[in-house]
């Protein structure tokens, strides 16, 4: 990143000592009065002391007001460049307790079995966990699953791009078709789930089953088999996100000045070949972002397939959220749970960082 | 003036008959998708007026097919003869819509508060913290996007609980923020990154602070962006169902929350399901169409250089 276009600013800060002093204090002392509310809430967990704590609220409410001192002393410590620190501060204190402090939390879970609703509470038990997953075939069948599912984002992506195409061209009513196209994107999951999944796809008189048999399916089950059952849900989750992909390639289209295309026409290329000369690998940055994006969106997906499926038939059409999801509700085992989660975690960061290497080569301009 | 003179010559004639045909091509299928996008809005619609026989027979056109009826927005109590009079159904039905307005609208201010400030902060300031520059603390942001919900979802299960935050309205809202905050952070990078500087230093040269400056020259110019984010924030809060479902019991439900657990023990009432499905889903809509530009802009910040 260029540091060059930033804003540069001298400033002279008349600080004096006891404006200073009084910052370290207040950062200082709230975070001693964490500490020690923490650790009586430690105590009085481990029953060596007891101060009648029942929540953990205290050691929240602690936690907050350091936060909040700590952005203030920033000001009252380093004045103008304090004021600069309070623009970034809060956003990363927020991100870092809501993320980092879980993650650490999770990875000690992640080694125990602990079953929410028995009183023993939780219990360490090393690599226990792993080996069950190891063992697990619907575990790695719902990993194989979405597999499945990021690989139907190539389709997904090409029926974006015959769309924003079509919307790219001269049309009348281009706003209509344009907010028509974008409305699926606007839907609760869940709420789609419900109207086309059970409602549309009912065997006897869902529209689309009828539609189906009068084409010639003589009996249209569209959660019989596993295959069958695996491409519908596909189809549609790529309902509900198709136009994203499609607003973001229309934008790219919309960015490629008029001039290049109409010089490749007068130079005599068809509009096919113009397309894959000129206009395609234009797209092709453009394409690697939405896909990227698309990507990240669908290693969420699970509403749907909890409304609709629960997973079946035979965790065919299990993902690896939805999955856990019932491995936590049927037996509300937290310890295996989070294990597998972060082993999805690992997956994702390690195919990610795989995919946006390959990406940053395939854009980056040929000399 | 007895000949025309000038007249397309038969090349051109039979590239006019072409173009016509690609056009015809090119409305059939807009059409065609425009149906598939719309229909099954237009179902929902529809099968919320529908009594049992009606739906059965997969009745499509109302007046038509069958005689619309007030069944399904009576069992919600939303219908006209049901409105007056007090309905357990429909009180539930308000508290999770509120339940639902609440969190989504507090969760996308304080996403839109904190990330645009956070954004404006790393486009204009160089940082330290520690090893990590304004790249690293960028990235940093950007990353939280690729943590998938799951990950989250059971150690907050368990902090939650200890925290007496679980089945609060507070809770799903830390989290609700904490989900769409990148995406808050993405697009106003975007968006300040593309406000020169110079109108910052002569803000700053006539006298105003740093902060005066970003509240009364910077902000004015961001609001666009800053709409955008709100509303594709308001959009992925509103729809989230899967906090919502493991977190929330019977306080804090959201509309999605009610919609999924809608089975009764004696098969499906459609109809009510239509009408509910429709209620959660009218906000949205109304959203997408008044604001669809905003949207369009939130969707495709820092996707064109």
């Amino acid at each position: 990143m260029s540091q060059g276009d930033l804003l540069h600013v001298v400033t002279a800060d008349d600080i004096s000592e006891r404006r200073r002093r009084f910052g370290r204090a207040i950062a200082w002392g709230s975070a001693a009065l964490l500490a020690v509310v923490a650790i009586a809430q430690i105590l009085d967990r481990a029953d060596v002391i007891d101060f009648g704590f029942r929540t953990w609220r205290p050691t929240l409410y602690a936690y907050i007001l350091w936060a909040t001192c700590l952005c203030w002393s920033q000001v009252l410590i380093r004045g103008e460049h304090g004021k600069r620190t309070l623009f970034v501060l809060p956003a990363a204190l927020f991100v870092v307790s809501l993320t980092v402090f879980p993650l650490l939390f999770g990875l000690v879970i992640a080694f125990s079995d602990w079953n929410l609703s028995s009183p023993l509470g939780r219990q360490f038990n090393g690599f226990d966990n792993i080996r069950q997953m190891w063992n697990d075939a619907f575990y790695w069948n719902a990993l194989a699953n979405m597999v499945w599912y990021c690989l139907a984002i190539l389709v997904e992506y090409a029926v974006a791009f015959g769309l924003a195409l079509l919307l790219n061209a001269e049309i009348r009513a281009r706003k209509f078709f344009r907010v028509a196209f974008l409305l699926p994107l606007m839907l609760s999951p869940v709420a789609v789930s419900w109207m086309i999944g059970k409602s549309m796809l009912e065997l006897r008189f869902g529209p689309i089953a009828r539609f189906a048999r009068w084409l010639g399916w003589e009996n249209p089950s569209f959660f019989g088999s596993p295959e069958v059952a695996r491409f519908t849900i596909m189809l549609l989750d790529a309902w509900t996100f198709i136009p994203f992909m499609m607003i973001m390639i229309l934008a790219g289209l919309q960015a490629i000045p008029k001039e290049l295309t109409e010089a490749a026409r007068v130079d005599g290329a068809s509009p096919w070949k113009s397309f894959w000369e000129v206009t395609f690998p234009l797209m092709l940055p453009v394409s690697i972002t939405a896909i990227l994006i698309r990507l990240i969106f669908k290693l969420k997906l699970a509403d749907i397939i909890i409304t609709i499926t629960s997973g079946g038939p035979g965790g065919a059409t299990d993902s690896v959220t939805s999955f856990i999801y019932r491995e936590y509700r049927d037996r509300s085992n937290v310890g295996y749970g989070t294990l597998l989660a972060m082993v999805y975690l690992v997956i994702i960061i390690v195919a990610m960082t795989i995919l946006m290497k390959v990406a940053e080569r395939f854009t980056r301009p040929r000399t | 003036m007895s000949e025309q003179v000038f007249r397309d010559s038969e090349g051109d004639l039979s590239f006019k008959a072409r173009r016509f045909g690609g056009k015809a091509l090119i409305y059939a299928l807009l059409i065609t998708w425009t149906i598939v996008c719309l229909f099954p809005i237009y179902w929902t619609v529809t099968t919320s007026f529908k009594i049992a026989p009606n739906v059965m027979k997969g009745a499509l056109i109302p007046w038509a097919d069958y005689a619309p009826a007030w069944l399904g927005w009576r069992s919600l109590g939303l219908s006209p003869d049901t409105i007056g009079s007090p309905s357990t159904v429909r009180d539930e039905f308000v508290k999770r819509f509120l339940n639902s307005a609440v969190t989504a609208l507090s969760s996308s201010t304080l996403a839109v508060v904190i990330g645009s400030l956070a954004a404006y902060g790393l486009s204009r300031f160089s940082y330290k913290f520690g090893y990590m520059r304004n790249a690293d603390i960028s990235f940093f942001f950007l990353s939280q996007l690729i943590l998938p919900p799951v990950v989250l979802a059971l150690p907050f299960l368990v902090l939650y609980r200890e925290l007496a935050l679980l089945d609060t309205r507070i809770g799903l809202i830390l989290l609700y923020t904490l989900t769409v905050l990148p995406i808050v952070i993405w697009i106003m990078r975007d968006q300040f990154e593309s406000i020169p500087t110079e109108l910052e230093e002569a803000a700053l040269v006539d006298g105003l602070s740093i902060w005066g400056a970003f509240f009364q020259i910077i902000l004015p110019i961001a609001l666009p962006g800053m709409v955008a984010a709100f509303i594709l924030s308001l959009v992925l809060t509103w729809n989230e169902y899967f906090f919502a479902a493991l977190l929330t019991s019977t306080h804090a439900n959201t509309l999605p929350v009610m919609v999924a657990s809608q089975t009764g023990s004696q098969g499906i009432n459609w109809w009510a399901m239509a009408a509910l499905s429709f209620a959660a889903i009218l906000p949205l809509i109304v959203i997408g169409i008044a604001l669809e530009r905003y949207l369009i802009k939130g969707m495709t910040a820092g996707a064109v250089k």
